[in-house]
């Protein structure tokens, strides 16, 4: 309680030696960020909750808005759109997250095996990360074509496919799925390697002592401790999946009919295709709102794996 | 059983490894040479060919191309917005880590940053463009370059955090004792130590906004369109040409390609940072 006590008083005296230079600096440097992310984000939210509860039609150029009351968001419970995009979307977080943090934590092991190559490695396995998203849907809608693409003229070789891999309503999803895997596990692979990399020699070198086989190694003290960057790396990445757009953009555009409808596709036809602006808006801030939602159990998820390492 | 590390990085492992960089690697490297092909070599399946120039002569060159416009719209765009957020991201690292904010503030802002992160930016792009349509700035680049910049500006202002913090405060409280206003302070002082994290997060930052393609598909014309959009225009055409498509692919990569050769380094640790931390 003393120490509290004296911090608090510190800091008292901390605040008493800035002077009215550096208050003003403190504000100043603060104020660039500050007014971009309010004039867009803050105001853009407020009209958006204020445009969900409205009607917009354009006469002339100009926006003539009338009240609509909760009406948008009761159409949101009975919109079959919406609700595919939702479940949609959950599915395609929850696998193409999984097998990222499954096949980047493999890799990030092996590279960690290795010594001379490692750089070689890592700089291959980051391409994926850089290319455009919308050049990676390019990519595979060339790689995917059911007539010439690479991957059925692989599985013609060994006496399989041809496979209609965007085509089949089954399937257009799982091959969403697999393109944003390729794109987002050397991000999981690279977290993963640096953790790896950051690990306590001396735990190792105690086990390798005890005569442990690699296997007790990943199990009993590499596991274990990679814990938190695991919990830490999927709950972010499993919210972020909720933003895919332009692959899906371009490899199916939502379909065939809505099997690889996702949220942000939903969001962008109501808006920029059909000019639903109220309806869209509240859709939005309904999607909002579930992210913040997914983020508040991603964060205690993160306190508590800090508070259990 | 042996349990020595070494015994692992034996032949399975390269092999693994090396699997996954074809895995990474032929997928780009196929449609790269999809781009030197005919349609017609593409559409037979033939598996060699003799190259040909004639998409990137179509792509680039043509009368209805217009993809050096977007090139350029791309550069302005990403030049501009990597610039104006570097900067603003830079002071708010300082003032958030280096100034008497009470705490409270410092988490408000970084909370929100973090939220703002996380929201799929379709479900802003359209209030983005009523308001620049209000303010008459719909057919310009400043509101995409504005946008670009706020989108990246989370990622940059933890990043440069980070950097930040690893400048020694006894440096700072010398500068101080010897009467440094805080301009001084931050140009002599700062910046010297911080220039790698800098380029790190300038790098990441204009590749990201080159990547960008919702909101820049929601906020240009056809004469401010940037790269992404006129890729994806290229896949929407009823007859698609995917030879074409293949070698707009390929210009549109090399960004990507430049920075990995050339910036592995500061991407890796601008990647792992922002984060972990």
């Amino acid at each position: 309680m003393a120490g509290a006590a004296a911090k608090v008083d510190a800091q008292r005296i901390d605040r008493q030696v800035e002077n009215a230079d550096q208050r003003l600096w403190r504000w100043l440097t603060l104020a660039p960020a500050l007014v971009l992310l309010l004039a867009l984000s803050i105001i853009p939210l407020v009209g958006l909750v204020l445009t969900s509860f409205q009607n917009i039609a354009w006469a002339e150029g100009r926006a003539v808005r009338s009240w609509a009351g909760l009406d948008h968001y009761r159409a949101l419970f009975s919109d079959t759109l919406f609700g595919a995009g939702l479940w949609n979307t959950g599915l395609f977080a929850l696998g193409a997250v999984t097998g990222q943090m499954l096949l980047g934590f493999a890799l990030a092991l092996l590279v960690s095996k290795v010594s001379r190559a490692r750089v070689l490695y890592r700089t291959i396995f980051i391409l994926p990360i850089l290319i455009p998203g919308i050049v990676i849907g390019a990519i595979w809608k060339l790689m995917l074509n059911y007539d010439f693409g690479l991957a059925n003229q692989v599985l013609g070789l060994v006496g399989l496919g041809p496979v209609d891999w965007l085509g089949n309503g089954q399937i257009a999803l799982l091959s969403v799925i697999m393109v944003d895997i390729w794109h987002w596990t050397p991000f999981c692979f690279l977290l993963f390697l640096a953790g790896l990399e950051s690990l306590p020699q001396d735990v190792y070198e105690a086990t390798k002592i005890d005569g442990a086989s690699a296997w007790q190694e990943l199990l009993y003290v590499t596991l274990p401790l990679m814990v938190p960057t695991i919990i830490v790396t999927f709950a972010f990445r499993l919210v972020l999946a909720f933003k895919v757009f332009d692959e899906v953009y371009l490899l199916t555009k939502g379909g065939p009919g809505t099997a690889t409808e996702v949220i942000s596709f939903t969001l962008y036809q109501r808006f920029f295709t059909e000019d639903k602006a109220g309806y869209g808006s509240a859709m939005s801030v309904t999607v909002i709102f579930l992210v913040c939602l997914l983020l508040v159990v991603a964060l205690s998820a993160r306190r508590r794996s800090e508070g259990r390492a | 059983m042996s349990g020595r590390s070494g015994a692992s990085s034996g032949w399975p492992t390269h092999a693994a490894l090396l699997i996954s960089a074809a895995i990474v690697l032929v997928p780009v490297i196929w449609t790269v040479a999809a781009g030197f092909r005919t349609q017609i070599s593409l559409l037979m399946g033939e598996v060699t060919f003799s190259p040909v120039l004639f998409n990137f002569d179509e792509v680039l060159f043509s009368k209805t191309s217009e993809f050096l416009v977007n090139y350029r719209n791309s550069i302005i765009v990403g030049v501009a917005s990597t610039l104006l957020c570097v900067s603003a991201a830079t002071l708010a690292a300082f003032s958030l880590n280096r100034t008497r904010w009470r705490r409270w503030v410092v988490q408000v802002f970084l909370a929100w940053t973090l939220i703002f992160h996380m929201i799929p930016p379709v479900a802003l792009a359209s209030a983005w463009f009523t308001m620049l349509r209000t303010v008459g700035l719909e057919n310009s680049f400043t509101g995409l370059i504005l946008a670009h910049a706020t989108l990246n500006l989370p990622m940059a202002i933890w990043l440069m955090s980070v950097f930040v913090r690893e400048v020694p405060k006894e440096l700072e409280e010398a500068a101080l004792m010897d009467g440094a206003t805080t301009p001084v302070l931050l140009w002599n002082v700062v910046l010297p130590v911080i220039a790698p994290g800098l380029a790190a997060t300038s790098v990441l930052t204009f590749v990201f906004s080159w990547n960008e393609f919702a909101v820049s598909l929601a906020l240009t014309m056809k004469q401010t369109a940037t790269v992404p959009v006129a890729i994806a225009k290229f896949a929407q055409e009823f007859e698609i040409q995917y030879t074409q498509m293949a070698a707009s692919a390929g210009l549109a990569m090399l960004p990507a390609l430049i920075v990995m050769l050339f910036a592995q380094r500061y991407i890796v640790k601008g990647l792992t940072q922002g984060a972990v931390k």
